[in-house]
């Protein structure tokens, strides 16, 4: 057992698995992630990356959502190596 | 018209409304493997036995809470136009995700049924959903249908013309929230219900209130607030 590393969800690499912990925004902003599944708990998978990093897709409870980096910014989450 | 009832489709997107829409009325709204396609609200009949159902085809969206002009169309179609029955369509495959919208609308409205879609590729994916359950936890009727192939049709049209001929009562599971909010919808409840009547859900519209959605005040003074004492 290692010591759980702890990513912001826009420093994520393609293909990484990250277990959302936290999400370090309020108001409409955070309802609308909660709603479109970014919930503590949920896994998504780093999808796709443009270049400059912005926007990111993310493979989040079976859908594949864009985030701009404004949001996946304020989003950390466990990065879960091979296998948990 | 008597017997005329409308009966609105809500659900994610891609999950399968137009499709179902167009099952059943014949009507040709655009369907697509993308999310975000029905923008207007199509209406079309299904006869019924001696009813005709309205059918109206609301945007899909993944909440109901107007963070955007698609949520807050099908959400004030829902709380303010009140349709007879409230379908929510869901994904099979992806229940978890589309119970977010499901358990809102629960909450916004009574006579709602849940219509889980897509039963065929759940069921190649060796899914097994226990519909008996569901109903029982959810306090509505849930049918598994698949739009595509018209499977489960009978049963879903069934079920409307149960529930708008008073046949089936709808108790609607709510959601309870922590002791601190729940103390606060106590608190203020019994005003917005002397405000409110009957005309929307007292209860949701105070969770709405404490959430600050002042986009949903502003529509209920709109619709409310100036017919006030004709009634
Ligand atoms: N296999 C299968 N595919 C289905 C079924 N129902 C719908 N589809 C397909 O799912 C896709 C989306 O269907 P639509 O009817 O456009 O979905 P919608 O809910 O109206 O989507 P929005 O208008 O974006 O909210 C289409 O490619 C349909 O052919 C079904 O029961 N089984
Ligand atoms: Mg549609």
């Amino acid at each position: 057992m290692s010591i759980p590393k702890i990513i912001k969800l826009v420093n994520g690499e393609k293909g990484n698995l990250i277990r959302i912990t936290s999400l370090n925004l309020d108001g409409v902003m955070r309802r609308r992630l909660l709603d479109l599944g970014f919930v503590a708990g949920a896994i998504v998978e780093v999808i796709r990356k443009s270049p400059l990093g912005d926007p990111i897709a993310f493979r989040v409870s079976q859908t594949t959502i864009a985030l701009r980096k404004e949001e996946s910014s304020r989003i950390e989450g466990v990065l879960m190596t091979d296998g948990e | 018209m008597g017997n005329s009832y409308r009966v609105a489709l809500a659900g994610n997107p891609n999950t399968g409304k137009s499709t179902l829409f167009n099952a059943l009325t014949g009507l040709r709204q655009h369907t697509g493997n993308w999310a975000g396609k029905t923008v207007s609200l199509a209406q079309g009949n299904v006869l019924y036995k001696d009813k005709t159902f309205n059918l109206i085809d609301l945007p899909g969206t993944y909440s109901l809470f107007s963070n955007s002009n698609d949520e807050e169309v099908a959400r004030n179609y829902i709380v303010f136009e009140k349709p007879d029955v409230t379908v929510v369509v869901l994904d099979a495959t992806s229940l978890e995700r589309n119970f977010n919208l499901a358990l809102q609308v629960l909450e916004m409205t009574k006579n709602v049924i849940i219509c889980i879609n897509l039963i065929d590729v759940a069921e190649k994916q060796g899914i097994n959903i226990n519909e008996r359950i569901l109903t029982n936890r959810l306090g509505v009727p849930v049918i598994k249908i698949s739009a595509r192939n018209k499977k489960g049709f009978p049963m879903l049209l069934d079920t409307i013309d149960r529930i708008v001929t008073g046949a089936i009562e709808c108790v609607p599971v709510q959601t309870t929230y922590p002791d601190d909010i729940e103390e606060q919808i106590k608190n203020i409840e019994p005003k917005v219900s002397e405000l409110i009547g009957n005309r929307l859900s007292a209860r949701w519209v105070s969770l709405r209130l404490l959430d600050g959605d002042e986009k949903l005040l502003n529509e209920i003074s709109k619709r409310f607030g100036q017919k006030e004492g004709s009634e």
